[in-house]
This record gives C-alpha cells, structure tokens and sequence, in this order.
C-alpha cells in the first residue's frame, strides 16, 4: 500500500529524514516510534505530500507522489498533531466543508458525516462551535475529518498527544476498530500505545530507521540472552563457584543481599547460555542443598528496548 | 473550481464569525463618510470626484487588514496542513481565497452607496464619473488584494503579512507618482507612469473606462496571483 524507499529530506542544512526505507501492506496497523525530532512527523508529511522529499521515492496505492500528489491525497485521511482545526467553525459545518475538498459527492455527504458522527462520538456537540470544545472531543473531531471520504489510508500524528487517560483509552480503542479494516500509520513516543493498537512498530531516531518488526520480535532481539532474576539462600561463594562451573548460566550479577538467621537472601541476576534455565537452576539448588524463594524470567520492556535502541 | 468555490464560501463565511469584521466595516464607513461629508456641504458640488480621491489611500490601509489572516493565519494555527493534503489544487485555494476576499471588499464598496444617493437626491451629478470611479475602485481594490494575499503567504505572522502589504501596495502607487518619476531617466518615464497603480485609477475616476487600464489591473492580479500559487506550491516553511 506505502512503499517508501531512501527518502531523504533536507531542511536546509539539517539532515531531517535519511535515507529511510519501509513498506506497509495492505490492513496492517504499523506504529511509528521515536523520540522528538527523530523525524517522524517529517516522514508522514512527505507521504502525505504536505511536504516534497529531497530524494527518494514514496509511493501509495501505486501512485507516485511528485508524480500523481491528488490521486494519493484523495486515498488518505491524515490527523496532524496538535489536531489543527478552524476555531469558529461549528463541527457539522466544519465536516461538511472537508467532505467537500474530499470530493465527496454531494448526495453522499450528509451520510457520510452522520456516520463520522456516529463513530466518533460527536452527537452532544454537533452546533457547538470548535474553539469551544475540549481537547477530547477536538481530537474526534479531528479524527472523523480524517475518514470522512472512507479512505484506504489512515495517517495519524500522536493522535493521543494532550489526552486524559480515560480520553487515551477511548481514542486508543477507536484507532484499533479503524486499524481492522483499514491501513494506518501511526506516530507515537508512548510505547504502551504501540503495543495496544499495532500490529508492527517502526523505530525512527536522528533521522534513520534504526529497526522494525513486531513488539515482541524487537523485545527479543534487543534483550539478547534470556535473564533470570533468583533468589538464593546459601554460602555466597560456592553459590559463585557452581554458577560458574554451570554450563546452562553465563555472566550473573548480584543485586541484592538480605542477611537472614543464621545466612544471606542473594537476589541474583543470571544470563541464560541457552533456553530457559529455570529448570536447571532450580535442580542446581536442590542438588547443593541451598534455598530458593524467588524465580523468574526477565523480559525487557518495550521501554527498555527504545532506550536502549535510542541512546547508544 | 469548484473546490475554490467552496474555499471561498467558507472564508467568506468566516469573516462574518468573528466581530472584526463588524467593527471593520463600520469603522471603515464611518471614515469614508466623515472624510466626503465634512466639506460636501460647505463645498456645494454634485461631484464625487473627492470621494475617489481619497479611496486609494483609505484602500491602502483597509485591504491589507482585510488580507492579512488568510494565509498568515492558517500557518500559525497549522490548519494549512490539513487544507494542503486534501485533494485540492493550490491555485484552487488561492483563487478560493482571493473570491472570499473581493466580496468581502465588494459589500463594504456597495455599502458606500449611501453617498451617491445623497448625491443623486441632492443635485445632479456626473453618473459617468461615479460609475468609473466605483468600477475603478473595485478593480485598484482587486489589484490590492491580490498583493495583499501574496504577503499574507510570505509569513506566518498577520502584522508581518499586513506590513509587508502595505509596502508593496506603497512602492506600487508611488512608482507612477511624480515625485518618483523626476529621479527617473526619462527614457523609463513613460513606463513607470504605466507601471503606477495610481495612474490607472485617475483615468478611470473620470468616467474614461479605457482597455489599457483593464488590462494593466487585470495584469497585477494575475501577476500577484500566480506569485501567490508559487509560494504557496513551492513551501519550504513548515
């Protein structure tokens, strides 16, 4: 549906995209992540040719956009952060007008806007005027801008940007319903949304795609090794000594000690060689008849991912 | 078009939603009329001829204000994101923009009528030079518009947007003014004179309606218009 290949743009001397490329396929939910500046808003008002690539390619639904920028304007509905609407007008005129530059016919359009409506939930406050109404509901008003002419591809700019938690949730949650039929390419740095609304994420970070793939595909290839946190009652060293003479346990580290009649709690941190150790480890223990209260398998956050991917 | 049509009913529209353009308004005919009336009586003419004396000058300042948001505006509130990835062409917008804005200027023109009517009732005046005079008022206010636009599209800041429109309307009047065309050569006098848009205005404020003028205001809106698109096609501000 998206094909971007080496786009790269210049804002004057600043290097803002580079050499990016990615594709997103047909009814796929694809999560743009990345700290501020790294050139995600860039990248969307490329393909939605708000703005022209220095160099590089982007192409949707087959249409090039240097070469056929209506054709691919009139397949995609964009949300812009900050959700820029026109402050004195009411939302049923304001919806009305976009429908129009939509070029939808004028028989469908009331219906159309009616079911915008519906969906996002805007039936209290039709007349009321856009610069009176709250961050919430500007936001659907944004978003039922964006799908009015029913189209293809949906672009939303940190959609939930300024939300409260429970508007987060309901917008969150209409993002997903658009995301089963619809293509959507969304642009977040809150990575719980990342995994709550889509099916892969894009990393962005100074201008490069730095990776791609699903949550727990990048989860996996960042944290490496399998880490398991264990709590340990015995003499520290010999603990030490058959940790390393274990062939299942690689490097471990010590995070805690909590001295207890008669002994020591050591919490343990404890690289994996291979699989999952529990098992092994657990016999180990038995076997040198020490005592073990805590066991469990570390799984990087998403949070540790990005951090990790995004400060090196 | 129709996409500018509909651009131009919505900014139409929106002037009317806010009290400036009441204030405006009034304001502006509070002025015309105060400056006309205050020695039509001591004077005792029918003529209208002082009224379009000073209606470039007052339209000097009165467009440009009547301009000044409607790109300068957009960019500031980022609505012209949404508005420039809709399946609408530039010059749509532009052209959109500049209709909204000339019958904005038309209806405060039309609300001047109260004066040729005193006129009228009053005693008889020369019809043929009021005609030509309002025909050449719309069409100087035009040209002004159209310059007033393509500055609203150089910045993100209305006073910006307002200033430079002035500037450009400015150095546009004065170049047929004669207190330019003495430092010219004389080989470029007659261009200059051309080039001015005052000259242009005087002919008309006669009750000559002559092809040369139409076409010289028809020529600096189209100019002013297509620079308009260019800018706003051609965007590297973002």
């Amino acid at each position: 549906m998206v094909n971007i290949e080496n786009l790269t743009k210049y804002y004057g001397p600043t290097l803002a995209v580079d050499a990016v490329s990615f594709e997103v396929a047909k009814g796929e939910v694809v999560g743009f992540l990345g700290p501020n500046g790294a050139g995600k808003t860039t990248t969307m008002r490329i393909v939605t040719c708000y703005l022209k690539p220095t160099s590089g390619t982007v192409s949707v639904a087959g249409y090039d956009i240097r070469n056929d920028p209506l054709e691919v304007r009139k397949r995609i509905g964009y949300l812009p952060e900050n959700c820029p609407l026109y402050p004195e007008m009411n939302v049923v005129d304001y919806l009305n007008y976009i429908a129009e530059l939509r070029q939808v016919p004028s028989s469908e359009r009331s219906r159309r806007v009616k079911e915008m409506i519906g969906i996002t939930g805007l039936e209290s406050v039709l007349w009321k005027d856009i610069g009176e109404l709250s961050k919430g509901y500007r936001q659907r008003v944004g978003l039922a801008q964006s799908m009015v002419h029913d189209p293809d591809i949906l672009i939303f700019d940190e959609p939930t940007s300024g939300l409260d938690p429970n508007q987060i949730v309901e917008i969150r949650q209409l993002i997903r319903e658009i995301g089963r039929e619809k293509t959507v390419i969304l642009s977040t740095h809150i990575l719980p949304e990342v995994s709550a609304t889509c099916n892969r994420v894009l990393i962005i970070n100074d201008a490069k795609m730095i990776a791609s793939g699903t949550t727990d595909e990048l989860i996996n290839r960042a944290q490496g090794a399998d880490v398991v946190t264990a709590g340990i009652k015995g003499p520290e060293e010999e603990v030490y000594q058959a940790l390393r003479e274990a062939a299942f346990a690689g490097e471990f580290r010590k995070i805690r000690e909590e001295p207890e009649n008669g002994g020591a709690w050591l919490t343990l941190e404890i690289e994996s060689a291979g699989g999952d150790i529990r098992e092994q480890l657990f016999r180990l223990v038995v076997e040198k008849n020490w005592s073990m209260r805590e066991l469990k398998l570390e799984k990087m956050s998403l949070e540790e991912v990005f951090a990790k991917l995004t400060t090196s | 078009m129709k996409n500018a049509i509909a651009v131009a009913r919505r900014e139409f529209r929106a002037y009317f939603e806010s009290p400036i353009a009441y204030i405006f308004i009034t304001a502006f005919l509070l002025l015309v009329n105060f400056l006309y009336l205050w020695t039509f009586f001591v004077a005792g003419q029918a003529d209208m001829r002082p009224f379009f004396g000073f209606m470039p000058f007052v339209f000097l300042f009165l467009v440009p204000s009547i301009t000044m948001r409607l790109w300068a505006e957009e960019r500031k509130m980022g609505t012209l994101e949404v508005l420039l990835t809709l399946p609408v062409r530039e010059k749509e917008v532009v052209l959109g923009k500049f209709i909204a804005s000339f019958l904005f200027m038309l209806i405060m023109l039309a609300l001047t009528f109260n004066i040729p009517l005193l006129v009228g009732l009053l005693g008889d005046p020369d019809w043929g030079v009021i005609i030509g005079g309002y025909l050449g008022c719309l069409l100087m206010g035009a040209s002004y518009l159209a310059i007033g636009l393509f500055a609203s599209a150089l910045s993100d800041n209305q006073i910006v947007a307002f200033i430079l429109a002035i500037a450009i309307c400015t150095a546009m009047l004065i170049v047929g003014e004669w207190f330019f065309l003495i430092l010219v050569p004389d080989i470029f006098v007659p261009l200059f004179n051309y080039l001015g848009l005052g000259a242009h205005f005087e002919s008309m404020g006669r009750g000559v309606i002559d092809t040369r003028d139409l076409l010289y205001y028809v020529s600096i809106i189209g100019i002013f218009l297509y620079l308009n698109i260019n800018t706003v096609e051609n965007r590297t501000w973002v």
